[in-house]
């Protein structure tokens, strides 16, 4: 596709979760816990709140259409602040200092006078109804030439644990918000930003690792069409998918106004009861429901059914505007018959409504109020593609698509939060702030500075196990073996099945200088950091998996093996060498260095073949 | 450099960017910008240039239709956040009271009743006194004699439950006086006033008849306790169930949202008196909390004050050393009533020798009464009797189930 052709511009939201030792706006831990550890729950509604205009924001109007219950699990590393039961702590400065130090490292503005406020979300993913957030700085800059606008610093949601569940461990938790400006061009250009973003605030040392800790959101719009925002790409690889796939709905959704508009179709805009048509239907939605209801789009015929994303019509957008009434879904005569809907059916319902092959009925069916409600959106929906593309926001799918959140939130969803005090930011914090080495700065360095060779550098580099590389190089173990063992050995032990959670650095640093100084070898770590992992004492496993041996003991060792077999020796001479570095190592069970075996291993051999 | 109002267009040149957004106000030496994406920062005065002033934004005149076949409740306000709009323009909140703004703001509620509402007052209830006491049971001695199902009083909470034992003291009521209030502010989705106003409404069309405090039962949004005025107490600062009885049981519940009440056996039904008002109260009063070593200064000197109720430790104690100097005050004609930090339980002075000496000098035990309670109580009591000994009679009886004779309710 010629991106530069369909006028594609994209930006990214990062979302990253920080490190800090508590939570933004209260003095729990930041600790993710397991749902079945949860020690207590309780139950809430939450309602929109009505604006001076007397409007309520589009977003939080399109998550009132249904009334919900929502349920939240508390635990005893939770407090009354995330129960919206006290109001909130003072701003965390931990977060604060790391958030302006994210913000210079991006070249930005801070903010003179920080002010937090109060964001209205009410998924339920907020048990007070709104996102606490403030703006921190603002211009920065990209090395693609671009900009980034704001850097916020935010407080995390809750967890959704199944439906309308959400668990509280992870509300409060802070985070950084990085918007940058429409400044990207192609899906690749806005996978490579994305990683940049994510490399320089990895580089402070200071945000959550793992699945979930950082979330892209990222903003998409061609010419024609209409900026999109679509939430939560959790995985860099798909940040490309996702710019692919919408620019490619949108510009289906285009060919399809074009196509609406050459037709000269249009919406009628009142549902029709057709409950009564389908009396005796053997489809068990629709016997099921108390009311059906059709939406006549005339001239829509083919084009709701069309595919605009792989899987996904036009018919199925209009399915997600009416799910937020609470319907499973819709039909729609470009699909029908099927879902034991008959032909015959399908033509009534045509004569009914005095429709014509060229028009697409859509049914909704429901109880009486939300097969209204269900109806209007479709109604909604189907005027929207009238015009085109509408501003929405979105939710990834698996696979790349995009699904239909709701509508973009205004600034009519932020007003302050009156029980934090603002924040100055004088210049004696900002001049202070010193700016981490950047992760590819500190790959560079490894390899120059360490001697390790490029890959591995940046591996270490990127590593989420860096401090311990960096301490073990400080404490004066080979750049190389620290690197290696964490890098691999960790690795391999991790999938035998140990839990290296459980290794402490002290240990592990421990054991490296235990084979530095030839105590153990060099073969003996996994199965020492194993024991170690399942809570042997490092001496103990050094001594359990690699009993010391003496380099007396072990040349006696290997006198007595090379003499019972000086036949062989003889026969082969050098070529003996890798048969007997087997026997050797199995009888010092990893105890002893290969490199030193192999050293006297190949002595003996000389002297018995000379003999 | 322009004076700027709140609400002017500016431009603030900041960071190497030009902003637009709307001037607030200026705190701590800076210019509070909301920007047009919603988020307020604040900067430099000087780094903002007037652009316009707005015409002021109309609201739109929304009525609500009331159903007159429903009861009739009236409100009245004392400044309590029940109904408040955020004003998306300067983000400030303000509290807004008329039928039409309840209406809007809780919608439930028209299906309830219909009501008429008045607002006395827009204070904090720290702000309030005894002789806003008084107007307020004037307030609603005059709803109640207009034909009112019920009535509806809007309070703060710090202080509801001095309000609320106020009125139960000085009006007699044969419909529901309910008091209600928020914990958390009205303006956010989470706020407790929604469920809070429709238990309450609810509670005040119900077979109640005295006057309650309607408040969350629970952290979660499933039911209101309905407690009695006198036995009831704000025990936490910020939760939904701060308010709790305490020595008994809860005269009923409203469910949420089913808004189903049950009401105890205990509860005063509707039309079980006539309506009466006494609001005479004699301010000349204190209550004091003793702590170990308190120094005898700090009680009022001889014929100071007409009452004086005591926060004792336990039972109902203050130190040996107070005695005389109690002593000195019952012999000017000063009443003293006695009653528990505990706040559970019942006062004792007959066990130990301090408490048999301060019934030797004419002390009042206070029973279960709440120590908030007691000292309402004597001002009401030392208002409207001036004989010494049916003043102390009154004080040592039940008048709006203060104290009971019988501890039934333990922790």
């Amino acid at each position: 596709m010629d991106y530069e052709k369909i006028g594609l511009l994209a930006g990214i939201e990062i979302h990253q979760q920080l490190d800090t030792k508590e939570k933004l706006f209260c003095r729990c831990p930041t600790l993710l816990r397991k749902t079945e550890e949860h020690s207590g729950e309780y139950h809430r509604y939450l309602r929109a709140t009505e604006s001076e205009m007397g409007e309520i924001d589009d977003a939080a109007r399109e998550e009132m259409k249904s009334e919900r219950k929502f349920t939240y699990y508390t635990y005893d590393s939770t407090c009354l602040v995330e129960n919206d039961e006290e109001p909130p702590a003072p701003l965390n400065q931990e977060a604060l200092v790391l958030s302006l130090t994210i913000a210079k490292m991006f070249g930005m503005t801070p903010i003179e006078q920080v002010n937090t406020m109060r964001k209205l979300v009410i998924d339920g993913s907020n048990t007070s109804g709104f996102q606490r957030t403030a703006l921190i700085a603002i211009n920065g800059t990209l090395p693609n030439g671009g900009k980034i606008e704001t850097l916020c610093l935010e407080e995390e949601a809750a967890q959704r644990v199944e439906g309308e569940t959400f668990s509280l461990d992870r509300l409060g938790i802070p985070l950084v918000e990085i918007t940058t400006s429409p400044c990207m061009h192609t899906p690749e250009e806005v996978r490579e930003m994305a990683g940049y973003l994510g490399m320089v605030l990895r580089s402070t040392g200071k945000v959550k690792r793992g699945l979930g800790t950082i979330r892209q959101d990222v903003n998409i719009s061609i010419k024609g069409g209409a900026r999109i925002e679509v939430k939560g790409v959790q995985e860099l690889d798909l940040v490309a998918d996702v710019v692919k796939r919408e620019a490619e709905r949108q510009q289906n959704l285009i060919m399809i106004r074009d196509k609406l508009v050459s037709r000269r179709a249009s919406v009628q805009p009142d549902p029709v009861d057709v409950t009564g048509l389908f009396a005796g239907t053997g489809s068990a939605i629709l016997k099921k429901a108390k009311k059906i209801l059709a939406v006549r789009l005339d001239g829509f015929s083919g084009l709701v059914g069309y595919e605009i994303q792989p899987g996904r019509r036009l018919g199925t957008e209009m399915s997600d505007y009416a799910k937020k009434c609470g319907v499973g879904g819709i039909f729609h005569t470009d699909e029908l018959p099927a879902y034991g809907i008959t032909t015959e059916e399908v033509n009534a319902l045509h004569r009914s409504l005095g429709t014509t092959e060229n028009d697409c009925i859509v049914l909704v069916a429901a109880t009486p109020k939300q097969a209204q409600c269900a109806a209007l959106q479709v109604v909604k929906r189907a005027r929207l593609a009238l015009d085109g593309v509408p501003e929405e926001t979105r939710k990834m799918l698996p696979e790349g698509n995009t699904a239909y959140m709701r509508p973009l939130p205004g600034a009519a969803r932020m007003y302050p939060e009156t029980d934090v005090l603002p924040v100055i930011v004088g210049e004696s914090v900002w001049d202070i702030i010193a700016l981490p080495e950047l992760l590819t700065a500190r790959a560079r360095r490894f390899s120059t500075e360490l001697g390790l060779d490029d890959g591995m550098a940046r591996q270490i580099a990127f590593s989420e196990r860096l401090p311990l590389f960096e301490r073990s190089v400080s404490e004066g173990i080979n750049p190389t073996l620290a690197a290696r063992t964490i890098l691999g050995t960790l690795k391999e032990i991790q999938r035998d099945g140990a839990d290296v959670s459980m290794i402490p650095d002290d240990r592990f640093i421990e054991v490296l200088h235990e084979v530095e100084s030839g105590k153990a070898a060099k073969e003996a770590i996994p199965e020492i950091l194993k024991m170690i992992a399942k809570g042997t004492g490092t001496q103990e496993a050094i001594k359990k998996c690699a009993p010391s041996v003496s380099r007396e003991q072990l040349h006696a060792i290997i006198t007595k093996i090379v003499d019972e077999r000086a036949a062989f020796v003889k026969q082969k001479g050098n070529a003996a060498l890798a048969p007997l570095m087997g026997v050797v190592m199995a009888e010092v069970r990893g105890s002893s260095d290969g490199k030193v075996v192999s050293e006297l291993l190949r002595k003996e051999i000389e002297r018995v073949c000379n003999s | 450099m322009e004076q700027l109002e709140t609400g002017d267009r500016v431009e603030c040149t900041y960071g190497g960017s030009r902003l637009n957004g709307t001037y607030i106000t200026d705190r701590d030496g800076k210019a509070v910008i909301k920007l047009d994406s919603g988020y307020n920062i604040g900067v430099g005065r000087t780094t903002c240039r007037f652009l316009e002033r707005p015409p002021p934004v109309k609201r739109p005149e929304l009525s609500t239709v009331q159903d007159e076949s429903l009861p009739s409740l009236s409100i009245i306000s004392t400044g309590g956040t029940i109904a408040s709009r955020i004003d998306y323009r300067t983000g400030a909140v303000t509290s807004q009271f008329d039928a039409d703004d309840i209406l809007r703001a809780i919608p439930g509620l028209s299906g309830i009743a219909r009501y008429q509402t008045r607002q006395l007052y827009t204070i904090l209830s720290e702000n309030m006194t005894p002789a806003i006491w008084q107007e307020l049971a004037t307030a609603v001695h005059k709803e109640i004699n207009n034909g009112a199902t019920g009535v509806i009083v809007t309070h703060g909470t710090d202080t509801m439950s001095f309000s609320s034992a106020a009125v139960s003291f000085m009006v007699d009521t044969p419909v529901p006086v309910i008091f209600v209030g928020s914990q958390r502010s009205a303006d956010r989705p989470s706020s407790d006033n929604t469920m809070n106003a429709l238990c309450s409404a609810t509670a005040a069309v119900s077979p109640l008849g005295e006057v309650a405090v309607v408040m969350h039962a629970t952290t979660s949004d499933d039911r209101c306790a309905i407690h009695r005025a006198t036995r009831v107490r704000k025990m936490h600062t910020s939760r939904r169930d701060a308010f709790q009885s305490i020595g008994i049981p809860p005269l009923g519940f409203v469910d949420y949202p089913s808004l189903n009440v049950d009401l105890s056996p205990e509860a005063v039904r509707r039309g079980s008196s006539e309506p009466a008002i006494r609001p005479s109260l004699d301010e000349s009063c204190r209550l004091l909390y003793f702590y170990p070593g308190m120094p005898p200064s700090t009680l009022p000197g001889p014929g100071d004050v007409h009452g004086l109720v005591l926060a004792g430790t336990g039972l109902g104690h203050v130190s040996t050393g107070w005695i005389p100097h109690l002593k000195l005050l019952a012999d000017e004609g000063t009443v003293i009533m006695m009653t528990s930090q505990c706040l559970n339980g019942r006062v004792c002075d007959r066990v130990y020798d301090t408490g048999r000496d301060l019934l030797k000098i004419g002390v009042i035990e206070g029973a279960d009464t709440l120590p908030e309670v007691a000292l309402v109580k004597m001002m009401w009591v030392l208002g409207n009797e001036k004989d010494p000994e049916k003043q102390r009679l009154l004080l040592s009886t039940s008048l709006k189930g203060e104290c009971m004779g019988r501890s039934l309710h333990g922790l």
